[in-house]
């Protein structure tokens, strides 16, 4: 990847014009790795809705085949890292503490969809839950729960 | 990094297996040692798989996928060694602890070990490290089903085995 995107260097003005411009896709093109796995995201009234379409260099498991479930977890860990950077207006990009994915069936060769709940959000460490789904939103691939730090 | 791949004679295997994954031949992944009880894969540097753009680090799910290859790996070798049998065993749950952010322009080895193998589950530990493992970046706990060998298919299969047959 050779192209030159701006360097994030004020992340809250950025946060803040996202926001207003309901851009959200404009933040993911500020991180490499986003674009190297080419997720994207769409706002529905309040609600973020992240999407990871099908790609080949995704796939781990060539026989089914199926998504690398690496690349789920990456998917989802920056699902909330953007949840939590557009509701929390954080300065700084969260890091990332622990991470913890179970896989509940094969997440298929075509498109991924992700949201986030921030079930708690302390001062300095926020407790999030991802749910990612191909199909059907009631038939997830994958639940995971993390924690950052913010500040 | 030493490394001895005569030492530990299923490096071949676990490279051929690392190969297979499509993620894994974009990530640049590359197998050091495998036995029946570890695998070492080293992750190089690149600027495409930055996550905190302010810092150059890498994106913690670079991290996960190292090291879920690293685990899942550890468990097809284990499994050829105990059962003489090959198969893919599909990652149940996985757990990633940060210690430390990776540093910039540096590459990244996993570890891992299958410590526990019975007759349906696979269980594994390790580590993500940079200049010493004793002092990591990341520590991953993991547990794998274990599926019918049927399930892998013809291809895959051969494409495993090499010139080993």
């Amino acid at each position: 990847m050779s192209e030159n995107k701006p360097q994030i260097s004020d992340v809250k003005s950025l946060v803040a014009k996202v926001a207003e411009t309901n851009d959200f896709n404009y933040l993911l093109e500020h991180v490499p790795y986003a674009r190297f796995i080419g997720m994207e995201v769409n706002r529905f009234g309040d609600e973020l809705v992240f999407r990871l379409p099908a790609k080949d260099d995704n796939i781990g498991n060539p026989v089914l085949p199926a998504l690398h479930g690496g690349v789920i977890a990456g998917f989802m860990e920056m699902s909330a890292i953007i949840q939590l950077m557009v509701f929390m207006q954080t300065s700084k990009v969260p890091k990332v503490v622990d991470f913890s994915i179970d896989y509940l069936r094969a997440g298929y060769h075509k498109d991924s969809f992700a949201e986030c709940y921030i079930t708690r959000q302390g001062r300095r460490v926020a407790n999030v839950h991802i749910n990612c789904w191909q199909t059907n939103r009631k038939q997830l691939i994958a639940t995971a729960r993390a924690h950052f730090l913010i500040d | 990094m030493k490394t001895n791949p005569e030492f530990f004679p299923m490096t071949g295997l676990a490279t051929r297996f690392v190969n297979q994954l499509a993620q894994c031949r974009r990530l640049g992944l590359q197998v050091h040692e495998a036995s029946e009880h570890h695998v070492l894969l080293e992750l190089p540097y690149n600027e495409a798989l930055i996550g905190y753009p302010d810092t150059g680090v890498l994106h913690g799910g670079v991290i996960t996928t190292l090291m879920d290859t690293a685990s899942g790996c550890a468990v097809v070798c284990a499994i050829k060694q105990k059962f003489a049998s090959l198969e893919i065993s599909p990652t149940l749950d996985l757990r990633v602890d940060y210690m430390k952010p990776a540093q910039p322009h540096k590459p990244i080895f996993g570890f891992a070990e299958c410590y526990r193998l019975s007759s349906s589950v696979a269980f594994t530990r390790g580590f993500a490290y940079q200049d010493s493992i004793d002092d990591p970046i990341a520590h991953a706990v993991g547990s794998f089903m274990r599926i019918s060998p049927e399930m892998i298919g013809d291809a895959f299969r051969q494409a495993l085995m090499g010139d080993e047959q």
